[in-house]
């Protein structure tokens, strides 16, 4: 039997499972291994990114600083390693650091102060847009032996296509994460302080750091993505990765994760990143659709999966309120 | 002096709040194996009592001993820690978290650094079968009613603290089998040894599971007394500060309601709403002023939401003129012309940005619909004629509500109501927090109202007020109506005996 907090997480799959199915109906070549390979690298930066905007939504917060994080990162990681000639990991701890001891800032913020998340991951995004700037404007190129080799490793799938470094990170991201969330007691507070934060405190969660916590995880992953990023493009580039987090958040949305916090799966959010992957993918396949049909797509996704939302809220008040009145 | 029984014991206890006493020097001991409640109207210090007791404040003067050391806990987790553990009324658990989640929530038994989920399982099963609950502990605790909540915030209270469990108004949405069932394990808890503290407002749940009973008022301590020796009218009056003058114990307090001559044309009978007001009869006539009596959380103000439409109704009639109507919202109440004057008038009545003449003009416009907006003028000339007549002041219908006292913006509310010409308006204590100048101008304009034929419910904790004004008392108890008292039998000392009464402890 499923459980109504997973019902959003089952729709989600459902959605994917008959889209998929209806795409290689019109498409057959669609389903292959090279497909699913370079779905998953292609989107690989955006699903390490979402992965942190999964626990951030789950605690009932928001982090509008992901997209602005990656392009400093990657910026920051082109001009040390291309230009600098300092050695590519070396420039991945720095920036890791930076972009995690940027989220917990975030975090202690919105903590301490008692600043909306909203405004407080605003005011980061211009921030870290702006350093990212002042960095450089140029798209700056950069190629080491190294980065080379990451590029070129990856598994070959059976029936063709490639595994590569950057998928399998990503899918590394995804089963720590559905860890941290499901099976530890950060997890568990993260939830809890989704559910009611006043609550969460008077059963004695350390919401404090617990938000920093959660914070400086997004932050750290929007650093790796930003690394998973440089690698993707070879290049640094202050104006890309615009609107990533929105893309991040309509993930994590229609993975069935509850935007006001305390519902959702990890899972659901690989799902959400699928979904999108699918339709970039059958856009290229037919070759005519204009690519903002994946917005489009995304949009109508989006309304259904709130609708949804309420919808089972709705549901299980009324069923509750059934069987009280039956036990009467 | 210290009691060897004594499992927590507060002396002198006193705290202030920008320099307004909440508590002052007051004593509480909580015996090893007793359930004391603590009892008082609003503002009496409950809350604050218990906020000192389980860490959430700290105390300015007074000492504390639990086990017979001093403790001073600096937070809800300090107190949990030492042995005190909290159960409140409304922010309780998590509902989207599972039974198991909510119980071990930050304690979970760990495997190798990760939760150990069927360890949980195990032990939350082995938890709840001692207050014998027999559920699926993976399930959210949403898909639960309150009660088995209730049953699940206790057991974890006393699984993580032990000694002294203070439960905050546990049964204010539980019915009476679900009460049942709460007492027979607080009963059992208590023959555990454990001291616990319960606050409520139900005097029958009072004298049916507690041993001692300490009142509070205005901040300062009644007394303590043993329930057993002290008789129910005797506790009513240690609440309400008011000393009975002649008891006369052959008074029956109930009152057949006498058949009017002159039919009544709004009538509720069978009135009522499951976990609000338990069904009740209520005609009124033109003209007439009906007085809801009660203590705090009898079922008064849950009365008015009723009657205005803001709580539906499950059972029972509603007629206006022989014609049956719905009151399914303020607005439907709205359109029958009834009004309504809340009691939280900052936070339910005024809106505090806008002008008088908008706050007054409120209601006609809701009456007549948002298409069809009043003109300015129109809107001026409103409410030109209530201050006139009302004697608002300042008299300027420019000026923002706020900036009013209490007592004008009183008057603005009932101007905003007398504007659409009800027939019927509800005042839940029209009287609060407003000087005594005001006071007795809010009651002459009602006695000037109803002679003009308008029929007033009027909510009030102020017995010599309602008795004062009110044709009829309608006398509420345990969210019932449970008496009416009319003509000469209204006075004080009737309401409080009616309050009392025992007829009416076998509730539901």
């Amino acid at each position: 039997m499923i459980h109504t907090r997973n019902l959003p997480f089952v729709t989600t799959l459902g959605i994917f499972v008959i889209a998929y199915a209806l795409c290689v109906l019109q498409f057959p070549n669609m389903l292959s291994m090279r497909v699913i390979g370079n779905l998953l690298t292609d989107n690989a930066f955006l699903g390490i990114a979402a992965v942190g905007m999964t626990f951030v939504i789950l605690s009932g917060g928001i982090d509008l600083s992901i997209g602005s994080v990656i392009a400093f990162t990657s910026v920051f990681v082109a001009v040390l390693v291309g230009s600098l000639g300092v050695h590519p990991l070396i420039a991945f701890a720095a920036v890791l650091v930076i972009s995690t001891l940027f989220g917990s800032l975030m975090g202690a913020m919105i903590r301490y102060l008692g600043i909306p998340p909203f405004v407080v991951t605003l005011a980061g995004m211009f921030l870290a847009r702006g350093a990212a700037y002042l960095i450089s404007t140029e798209s700056v190129p950069i190629s080491h032996e190294m980065i080379d080799t990451i590029q070129g490793f990856y598994f070959r799938f059976p029936g063709g296509g490639r595994l590569t470094m950057l998928a399998m990170l990503m899918l590394l991201v995804f089963v720590v994460g559905a860890f941290v969330a499901a099976r530890t007691r950060f997890g568990a507070n993260v939830y809890a302080i989704g559910g009611s934060e006043q609550s969460a405190e008077l059963m004695g969660v350390p919401v404090g750091s617990t938000t920093v916590g959660i914070y400086a995880l997004s932050g750290f992953l929007s650093g790796l993505a930003g690394i998973a990023y440089t690698l993707y493009t070879s290049s640094g580039y202050s104006l890309a990765t615009v609107g990533v987090e929105l893309d991040a958040i309509a993930a994590v949305v229609i993975g069935g994760t509850l935007l006001t916090g305390g519902v959702g799966l990890v899972a659901g959010t690989f799902i959400g990143i699928l979904i999108q992957g699918l339709i970039q993918t059958y856009i290229v396949f037919d070759g005519t659709l204009s690519s903002w049909w994946t917005k489009i797509v995304i949009g109508i996704l989006l309304f259904v999966f709130i609708v949804l939302q309420r919808g089972i809220i709705w549901y299980s008040n009324r069923r509750l309120a059934e069987s009280r009145l039956k036990e009467i | 002096m210290s009691d060897t029984n004594s499992l927590l014991e507060a002396r002198g206890i006193g705290k202030a709040f920008l320099g307004i006493t909440a508590l002052d020097a007051v004593d509480f001991t909580l015996e090893r194996g007793e359930i004391h409640a603590l009892l008082g109207e609003n503002g009496a210090g409950k809350s604050t009592l218990i906020k000192i007791l389980t860490g959430v404040y700290s105390r300015d003067h007074g000492t504390m001993r639990l086990d017979g050391a001093e403790v001073t806990p600096a937070s809800v987790a300090e107190a949990q820690g030492l042995g005190i553990g909290t159960v409140y009324q409304e922010v309780n658990l998590l509902e989207n978290l599972t039974v198991a989640e909510n119980l071990f929530l930050g304690r979970q038994p760990r495997r190798f650094g990760l939760i150990d989920r069927g360890e949980m399982r195990r032990r939350s099963k082995a938890l709840l079968e001692r207050y014998g609950l027999d559920i699926d502990v993976d399930a959210l605790l949403s898909s639960y009613s309150v009660a088995v909540r209730q049953l699940v915030a206790i057991a974890r209270a006393v699984d993580l603290s032990g000694k002294v469990l203070v439960l905050d108004e546990p049964t204010a949405s539980l019915d009476a089998h679900e009460v049942e069932m709460l007492f027979v394990v607080l009963r059992r808890l208590r023959e555990e040894g454990l001291g616990i503290i319960i606050i409520t407002h139900f005097l029958n749940q009072v004298y049916a599971v507690a041993d001692r009973v300490t009142v509070l008022r205005n901040g300062r301590l009644v007394g303590t007394r043993k329930l057993a020796e002290l008789p129910r009218l005797e506790l009513i009056s240690m609440m309400l500060g008011r000393e009975l003058q002649h008891i006369t114990r052959e008074h029956q307090a109930q009152e057949e309601t006498i058949a009017s001559t002159a039919e009544a044309p709004i009538r509720f009978s069978g009135y009522g709403k499951r976990g609000s007001v338990a069904p009740f009869d209520l005609d009124i006539r033109p003209g007439e002023v009906v007085g809801v009596a009660g203590l705090l959380g009898s079922g008064r103000t849950e009365t008015a939401f009723l009657l205005f439409g803001i709580d539906r109704a499950d059972s029972g009639t509603a007629t206006v003129d022989n014609q049956q109507v719905a009151l399914s919202s303020p607005e439907a109440a709205i359109a029958n012309g009834f009004g309504f004057c809340p009691e939280e008038r900052k936070t339910d009545g005024i809106i505090g940005d806008f002008s008088v003449a908008d706050n007054i003009a409120l209601a006609v416009q809701a009456r007549q619909g948002w298409a069809k907006p009043i003109s300015s003028r129109e809107k001026a000339a409103l409410a030109e004629s209530f201050i006139k007549s009302l004697d608002i002041r300042p008299a300027d219908a420019n000026r923002q509500m706020k900036f009013l006292s209490g007592g004008n913006q009183q008057k603005a509310i009932l101007a905003r109501w007398l504007a659409t010409g009800p027939r019927l308006l509800i005042l839940d204590e029209p009287t609060r927090g407003i000087d005594i100048g005001a006071h007795a101008e809010i009651l002459k304009m009602i006695e000037k109202l109803c002679a003009d034929g308008m029929s007033l419910v009027v909510i009030s904790s102020e017995l010599e007020e309602l008795t004062a004004i009110a044709h009829r008392v309608i006398v509420l108890s345990d969210r019932k109506h449970i008496a009416e008292l009319k003509g000469d039998r209204v006075t004080a000392d009737n309401i409080m005996q009616a309050i009392a009464a025992p007829g009416h402890t076998e509730a539901a």
